[in-house]
């Protein structure tokens, strides 16, 4: 299927060139339905990729690319539950969220992210599958995780390790700032900044160049660029889920949930 | 390099432009988020184009307890090479 219309997520394969658009008012949070939409672009991804010259994945929502985990939801459900089924709930959607990131993440064809706007947490972890990172001047880039007691839970601590040095990842996840984008660019974050407005555009011609590229020799150079630390990736879902079960989360989560703030996203 | 009082006077301006209001209605000693009305991601919009107007780096956490332009400009000041 080259073509979806999701309630939070859509594609569409245009001149080889899948375009997948975020839409989930108010800012594209990752909840159950987000998800079950991503493992179903994961699997079209998986079956289908090695046809298409590359893939877009963008925003068409104001805000930005993603806010990250809908943490309403993750606090609203946890409520009526027992420990132990808390415990299994939490675990389960990361194991699946995992699956579809790596599907992702290992696509055969080059997957560009286009981001404006704010890119924080689980929405940064999205972006983080990318091979390009094609950012315009408006975005900003946050793991607010440590807050909440928790650190990132869908691959962005090994996936961040990747791109930048292990500084900064320390800096931006014990301190929980954000980035912006001139200066993601700087530091090797973003490879390619644009003005306002203009990052689904440069990521579309992006796309478009690459596949005048042997699609197997790009496939294969991709693999050997970014490979995926599937060690620390597996370490990372057991390091959330044993923060994940102390009392301390629960209370971040209520803080935030009810958090009157004028600026609940900051540290 | 620029004092403590052109810094607060750029961030003035740029308010004024970047929301629409007359400068003349902005002083230093305002509530921003009651005077703007802004919610958070229009205050992060805001600490994006002050940090690329001023080609500095405010980490969020600088902005804990910070509501009026006077603090803002001194914390940007501060963070100025």
């Amino acid at each position: 299927m080259t073509a979806y219309q999701g309630q939070t997520l859509s594609w569409e394969l245009r001149a080889g060139v899948l375009e997948v658009w975020l839409h989930r008012p108010p800012c594209n949070e990752i909840g159950s339905q987000t998800l079950e939409e991503l493992e179903r672009l994961a699997d079209t991804v998986a079956e289908q990729a090695e046809n298409w010259v590359g893939i877009v994945i963008a925003s068409r929502l104001p805000a930005g690319f993603s806010a990250g985990a809908d943490l309403r939801e993750l606090y609203q459900r946890m409520q009526p539950l027992p420990v132990e089924e808390r415990q299994r709930g939490v675990r389960d959607f990361l194991e699946r969220i995992h699956r579809a990131l790596l599907l992702l993440d290992t696509a055969p064809v080059p997957v560009l992210a286009a981001v404006h706007g704010v890119c924080f947490g689980g929405g940064f972890e999205l972006a983080l599958v990318a091979d390009v990172m094609v950012a315009d001047v408006t975005a900003r880039f946050c793991f607010p995780e440590l807050r909440l007691g928790l650190i990132p839970g869908f691959g962005g601590i090994p996936r961040l390790k990747r791109e930048v040095g292990n500084g900064l990842v320390r800096d931006l996840l014990l301190t929980g700032r954000s980035l912006n984008a001139t200066r993601a660019h700087q530091l090797g974050l973003v490879s390619q900044l644009v003005a306002e407005g203009r990052a689904f555009e440069a990521a579309r011609r992006t796309a478009e160049h690459l596949g005048r590229f042997d699609r197997t020799t790009v496939a294969s150079a991709k693999a050997f660029l970014k490979p995926v630390p599937y060690a620390e990736l597996r370490g990372e879902i057991e390091l959330f889920c044993e923060l994940f079960a102390r009392p301390a989360v629960e209370e971040g989560l209520r803080r935030f949930v009810e958090n009157t703030s004028p600026l609940p996203y900051l540290p | 390099m620029r004092t403590l009082e052109q810094t607060l006077e750029e961030i003035l301006t740029l308010t004024s432009q970047h929301f629409r209001i007359p400068r003349a209605e902005l002083s230093p000693d305002d509530d921003f988020f009651k005077k703007l009305g802004i919610d958070s991601l229009q205050a992060l919009d805001l600490l994006t184009r002050l940090e690329r107007h001023f080609g500095v780096e405010l980490p969020d956490y600088e902005l804990q307890g910070v509501s009026d332009f006077r603090t803002l400009a001194r914390r940007i000041h501060d963070r100025a090479g």
